[in-house]
């Protein structure tokens, strides 16, 4: 992989280079670890993406665009629009499998949108850290090589537990144009135990859309902020995968 | 009662009917309930040697807007479902027999063919003041509906209201209206929903458990698949216009008179699953979308509190103000941007303070 040859602290740990990194011999002196693997930022580039088709085109099947002039058979516009939903919702996904496959095998950063540990004491004294620290009652943020607890929190939610939902009421209300005896029916159709009227499910979809709109807001501007305020890269880790840090007070 | 033990066939021959009509009668009926050519030489065998099915047709709180409909089935007619098909023993609406004569009924039937008659029953039973909202035969509707459902071997739930609930049970169902599979537990309950449910839908649910002595498969949801399945919408004569993206957007415009699409009209065809838009009414002449209004979705749970007919996006009253999912979302969309961008704007405002601080600091 080419990103071996860029850290080659981290490959083997060469203690001159270390030191010479220290000393400033590197010119920065920022110490580069490496945090999202390969799978994980195709996995996020892929779901950022998914995930605005699917906003744009869910908004409009909910409310379509100005009716279209002739022919019903020379127009396909709600056909392409919903197409479209479809299919980003599947790649969606599959991506979203993969990624929790991922998380079975990839590095202890791949698993930390997966659960929270709740159970431990800790974990809460760092997110009300953290929760001080944005409320501008903290003078100085923590340094985590991955996700602070507070914005490993609010991945948790905002994206494993919100785009879960919609998959699951996505495919269940895929699965009533798809035929009752389709596998979506068979695999999601217990959703309409949950909800017997469809129409329910349309609204909890609806909702869970602007659930994500919210989270998304909230998750570019935090990535931004952070990357100025707390002087560690954030949106350049989502692409080479290293986190590199002005700092040296990782955890 | 000896009628109970006669079969179809002998009935009809009896009312002078030749075996020829028999047998049309019953390659129309496979036809109508879209079962291959061999399935009706197997309705008429069934219907020469099984003994008819005696039926209990019962009515808690309710409008008869089933039976209503029942009584105009075109396929079957419904005089054969009725005088021929089954032994209805006791209907209180249609029936001669009236007050303690008619009550008999119930109890001779209950003796006489236990677990062997089915119980349709039109309307729920009001559970509020132990039941005393519905008092039928001096007694509460749902004790009548116990005791006669403990024998029988089916129950059919007629309608919206003994399926989900219907309008009685609309919010904030002051009766405490229950649908029948709340009720009873313990037997096999089909379930025909609609405001009413389509006559043939009716007829053909009927014929279908006297041919094979069981019921239909079902769905999930305990309806038969053979009638609800599929959607308004998936086979709606109108979809070539959704498809398209070509809508109704008035109740008077050039589109209506075009016959477009009633999705933005808040047809609720998209999640109403019934027959309408293969069987249609009144022997197949219309159904709503095709008279220009949309499905009101009449089939569905708690229709009536699905917010208004002629709204696409469903309100939602939780919060306070009637707003719909997307208003909502937006309202809090822009609260969580505004957050955001308050928040920026705190954290420029403490960054360039501190820096003009630390410049006081090193100078």
């Amino acid at each position: 992989m080419m990103d071996v040859a860029a850290r080659p602290a981290e490959a083997e740990p060469d203690l001159s280079a270390i030191a010479a990194d220290a000393a400033g011999e590197h010119g920065v002196g920022r110490p580069a670890v490496y945090v999202y693997e390969a799978p994980v930022r195709i996995c996020h580039w892929v779901n950022a993406f998914s995930i605005i088709v699917l906003m744009v085109t869910g908004y409009l099947i909910g409310t379509p665009l100005p009716s279209v002039e002739g022919e019903a058979s020379a127009n396909f516009v709600m056909g392409y629009i919903r197409f479209a939903h479809f299919a980003a919702g599947q790649v969606l996904a599959v991506f979203f499998l993969a990624r929790i496959l991922w998380a079975f095998v990839g590095n202890h950063h791949s698993r930390q949108i997966f659960y929270l540990p709740v159970h431990r004491k800790h974990f809460w004294k760092e997110v009300l850290h953290e929760i001080r620290w944005y409320a501008f009652l903290e003078h100085e943020p923590k340094m985590y090589v991955g996700h602070n607890p507070l914005a490993r929190t609010a991945m948790f939610t905002g994206f494993t537990l919100f785009v879960a939902f919609m998959i699951v009421t996505g495919f269940a209300l895929y699965s009533e144009g798809a035929d009752i005896d389709s596998w979506q029916h068979k695999l999601f159709g217990w959703v309409f135990a949950i909800w017997p009227n469809s129409q329910d499910v349309h609204t909890w979809h609806h909702l869970g859309m602007w659930a994500l709109v919210a989270f998304v807001m909230v998750h570019i501007y935090a990535a931004v902020r952070e990357d100025i305020m707390s002087r560690q890269s954030i949106i350049s880790s989502m692409i080479s995968g290293e986190r590199h840090s002005a700092t040296e007070k990782l955890e | 009662m000896g009628a109970a033990t006669e079969t179809f066939y002998s009935v009809i021959r009896r009312q002078g009917i030749t075996r020829r009509s028999f047998h049309k009668f019953c390659s129309l009926t496979a036809t109508s309930l879209g079962l291959g050519p061999l399935a009706a030489s197997r309705i008429a065998n069934a219907l020469e040697t099984k003994p008819r099915v005696p039926v209990i047709w019962m009515h808690g709180l309710e409008c008869t807007c089933c039976s209503e409909s029942f009584i105009r089935s075109a396929h079957p007619l419904v005089k054969d479902a009725v005088l021929s098909m089954i032994s209805l023993d006791y209907d209180d609406t249609i029936m001669a027999a009236a007050g303690h004569q008619a009550e008999a009924i119930l109890e001779e039937t209950r003796a006489k063919h236990k677990g062997q008659y089915i119980l349709a029953v039109e309307g729920n039973p009001p559970l509020n003041e132990g039941g005393m909202f519905c008092i039928d035969g001096g007694k509460p509707f749902v004790e009548k509906l116990k005791m006669m459902a403990e024998d029988a071997m089916a129950i059919i739930a007629w309608g919206a209201c003994a399926s989900w609930g219907c309008v009685q049970a609309a919010k904030p169902n002051p009766t405490q209206a229950t649908p029948i599979d709340k009720v009873i537990a313990n037997k096999p309950i089909i379930k025909v929903p609609g405001c009413p449910p389509i006559a043939e839908v009716m007829t053909g649910v009927v014929t279908f458990i006297i041919t094979f002595g069981k019921l239909p498969e079902l769905d999930r949801q305990g309806r038969p698949k053979m009638f609800y399945s599929q959607r308004i919408h998936d086979k709606c004569y109108r979809r070539p216009h959704f498809d398209a993206g070509q809508f109704v957007e008035e109740w008077d415009d050039e589109a209506a008179r075009k016959g477009y699409c009633l999705y933005k009209m808040g047809c609720k065809g998209p999640t109403t699953y019934n027959a309408c838009s293969t069987v249609r009414w009144n022997g197949g002449v219309s159904f709503p979308i095709q008279s220009g209004h949309g499905c009101i979705g009449c089939s569905e749970d708690g229709f009536w509190d699905k917010g208004s007919f002629y709204d696409r996006l469903t309100n939602i009253k939780q919060f306070g103000i009637e707003k719909n999912a997307d208003q909502i979302g937006m309202v809090a969309a822009g609260a969580v941007g505004a957050a955001v961008a308050a928040h920026a704007a705190v954290t420029a405002v403490k960054r360039l303070a501190g820096k003009r601080e630390d410049a006081h600091h090193t100078s």
